[in-house]
């Protein structure tokens, strides 16, 4: 008798260790968790919007210097980045599926596959840099630019674009770290259809950091082409 | 027999309280308990008020003569670092991240705010940071001003800018955990029947500095990033030499620094509604009134911060619509002052110590508030801008508001949080000598700035002699009004009188649970039923 009790014990003890002590249900601790991470959120647009503030006000001062960059931005390599990160989202959302099913393997499959595609856009990221040193394209650094009139204002667009998309990268970057958190999570089968708010909510910042990339692209790279 | 060795482990359990169930450093490091988190931020920023009020000691010395004792250079780092300190290292965590940590889980009903080891990461930043500022102060200090305007501290700074830069960077961090462990907490953790409308207000004006900390610091913090990265490269966005605009950064500065002035505020006026509640033993007046008003002010606080740059190249359309949002943002507060009055009469007003800074907060804020409406009008702000009567004005809300309100709140609580009672007559008598020297101090400054005297200068023209010795003579008063409570303060955590649940019989969940409390707060979940403020006839309550 007493052996059929045991198997119950574990389990409802593994219950009570995810639900945290301040909280009454685990439904209260979910929702708690969900709130925190859209607040969190919020603070990351702000952070951002600063230097998007700093972005609309100059280009509207120098929109000439700024469409001029644009030749010197590499579309094909940003556009093939902005699929890579669209392609990342999927997976992410996918693994949080995989993770609300139970299905260990898919969902260590998707994050993995994140990972991947997120290490891709940075590998991407790193030859784009390494291009604009190449090309004395660093604000501070050196900086030369052709043609010559708009050298100056050329330099405030380098400037915010080494800006945003190093604290886009540096986002990416420690996203991959929560990832790799998750991958090992996985696979001890710590989550489950009772316990998933861990992915759900990197996953939400998985998909920010994509948002952000999908506003700086047509900003940063697309400027002067028109039709 | 049976009673007896019931009621005697009973009594034993009753003094396990969140302060002696764990003994030595490392409990107190790595504890995730609101309240002990509590204590440790009300020892740094107290550590850090005095370094800030030294600070303000030594340039107060400095003004006692005309041509300035101290160099220029020196002057200049003084009053910047006692900015920087005072602001981002006392007065923005100074009653969220001590009172309100201690108590918005026990006014909601809850064990521990929603993110228990973020609130102790927020401690850990805010030290980081703190350590990093005491850096560059022991470096040499920073010149810019606590503002760190474009180009004083990128083309032309020379001295140590990056540092408290970062410090301000880290403890910013610090400010938003704060502020977003409060608004979940407040959404999500409230007691069965703990609904908005019975929330305490001292819980809604939490709650409105959370919003503000949670939408503005972010802001700050990219724009100090900006200015870090500017340094670096010596070349940046702000840098006029490529066509770059300093008044950027000051629309970004105080795209945070005017909502932060409300962080510095609302927290204080929450404290106010709770003592004058209590002491009045009368429901706050207007209850709803109150807690909107502490909503309208976080959401006009992020529309008005173009008052700072009235004279600073900003077109005369916009500087009228800055200057009315700024007239507007005064009413909430006015709404404050004249419900806490209202609150008050026929009541059956005692006069302890926390009123009397209650009394303190509600004169000196209004003093204040009303010298802010001068300088939201275009015409007179022009005349004022960048002379005393900004530093009067700022200093009547910061000190005069604030301060007294973490002083009113902390001898308040103060039974809750140690178990003990402070001296009544000494901490009314340091309550006296703080009113006396805090209006000795800053009054003359409102004189000396309608005279014409410009701030951050090291010397003045002589006539401005008298007046200069006054506040100097303020400032020492005032500062022994600040060490007396320290040191009667210290002394009562052994030697005060012990406290009961209740001493003032003040309604409100905190009051209801054992001082100091358990680690937990409640052996079980409160159920609220009645309203906040809910007094009753005095003997009923008091124990």
């Amino acid at each position: 008798m007493a052996d059929t009790v045991v198997p119950a014990g574990p389990e409802t003890a593994v219950e009570d260790i995810r639900l945290k002590h301040h909280f009454a249900t685990s439904a209260q601790q979910m929702d708690a968790d969900t709130l925190g991470m859209w607040t969190f959120l919020i603070t990351e647009v702000l952070f951002f919007g600063g230097m998007f503030t700093a972005y609309v006000m100059y280009r509207n001062m120098y929109l000439g210097a700024f469409a001029s960059t644009s030749q010197y931005m590499n579309v094909v390599l940003g556009g093939t980045n902005t699929a890579v990160l669209i392609c990342s989202s999927l997976t992410m959302a996918l693994a949080v599926r995989a993770a609300q099913l139970s299905n260990r393997r898919h969902q260590i499959l998707f994050l993995i596959l994140t990972m991947i595609f997120g290490t891709a856009f940075l590998v991407i990221k790193g030859f784009e840099y390494h291009a604009k040193w190449v090309e004395h394209l660093v604000p501070g650094f050196g900086f030369q630019y052709e043609p010559a009139q708009y050298a100056h204002h050329a330099q405030i667009l380098f400037f915010l674009y080494f800006a945003m998309t190093g604290m886009h990268a540096l986002h990416m970057v420690v996203g991959l770290g929560l990832l790799t958190y998750l991958v090992v999570q996985a696979y001890r089968r710590v989550f489950s259809a009772n316990y998933f708010v861990p992915v759900e909510m990197i996953g939400l910042y998985w998909h920010f950091v994509d948002i952000v990339w999908i506003f700086l692209f047509p900003l940063l790279y697309l400027i002067g082409h028109r039709r | 027999m049976a009673t007896l060795t019931h009621g005697a482990p009973e009594i034993a359990a009753s003094e396990v309280n969140y302060l002696n169930v764990e003994h030595g450093w490392k409990s107190w490091l790595f504890t995730t308990d609101h309240k002990r988190i509590a204590v440790l931020y009300i020892v740094s920023i107290t550590l850090m008020f005095f370094v800030g009020g030294f600070m303000a000691v030594l340039f107060r010395i400095n003004l006692l003569e005309p041509e300035g004792i101290f160099a220029a250079e020196t002057y200049n780092r003084l009053f910047s670092m006692h900015g920087i300190i005072m602001v981002f290292f006392f007065l923005v965590p100074s009653i969220p991240a001590t009172l309100a940590n201690f108590l918005i889980p026990i006014m909601v009903g809850a064990k521990d705010l929603a993110f228990p080891r973020i609130n102790l990461l927020s401690w850990y930043l805010y030290v980081i940071g703190a350590f990093l500022t005491m850096y560059a102060v022991i470096r040499g200090g920073v010149d810019t001003g606590w503002t760190f305007y474009t180009p004083y501290s990128s083309t032309y700074s020379n001295s140590y800018v990056l540092a408290a830069a970062f410090g301000v960077f880290v403890a910013g961090f610090s400010s938003i955990l704060t502020g977003l462990n409060f608004i979940v907490t407040v959404h999500k953790m409230r007691a069965p029947g703990m609904s908005w409308s019975r929330l305490p207000l001292f819980v809604w004006s939490n709650y409105a500095t959370g919003l503000i900390q949670v939408l503005g610091t972010p802001v700050l913090a990219i724009t100090l990033l900006l200015l870090a990265f500017e340094r670096i490269a010596h070349v940046g966005i702000f840098d006029p030499n490529i066509g770059g605009d300093p008044i950027l950064f000051q629309h970004l500065f105080w795209f945070y620094s005017h909502p932060a002035v409300y962080i510095m505020i609302l927290p204080g006026m929450g404290v106010i509604s709770e003592i004058v509640s209590c002491f009045s033993r009368k429901r706050v007046f207007g209850y709803n009134f109150v807690a909107f008003s502490s909503m309208a002010i976080a959401v006009l606080s992020f529309v008005v911060w173009g008052h700072h740059l009235f004279v600073t190249g900003q077109s005369v359309y916009t500087a009228i619509a800055f200057s009315f949002l700024s007239m507007v943002v005064a009413v909430p507060s006015a709404i404050k002052v004249f419900n806490w009055t209202a609150t008050m009469y026929k009541g059956s007003v005692s006069f302890d110590t926390p009123m009397l800074y209650a009394f303190g907060f509600i004169g000196l804020f209004t003093i204040g508030g009303l010298t802010g409406l001068h300088l939201a009008s275009l015409s007179t702000d022009v005349a004022m801008h960048g002379t005393y009567f900004v530093v009067a004005h700022f200093h009547y809300v910061m000190v005069g508001g604030m301060v007294m309100a973490f002083m009113g709140g902390l001898h308040f609580w103060w039974p809750k949080i140690t178990g003990r009672m402070y001296p009544e007559a000494w901490s009314k008598f340091a309550a006296l000598i703080v009113f006396i020297g805090f209006n000795l101090t800053f009054f003359p400054q409102f004189i000396l700035g309608y005279l014409g005297m410009p701030r951050r200068y090291h010397a003045y023209p002589p006539e401005f002699q008298a007046l200069n010795v006054l506040s100097t003579a303020g400032a020492s008063i005032l500062g022994i009004g600040y060490v007396i409570p320290m040191i009667y303060l210290i002394w009562s955590l052994k030697n005060g009188p012990k406290a009961g649940p209740n001493p003032w019989g003040a309604a409100g969940l905190e009051w209801q649970i054992p001082s100091p409390p358990t680690t937990f707060n409640f052996d079980e979940t409160p159920i609220v039923t009645e309203e906040a403020y809910n007094y009753g006839p005095l003997e009923e309550v008091i124990g």
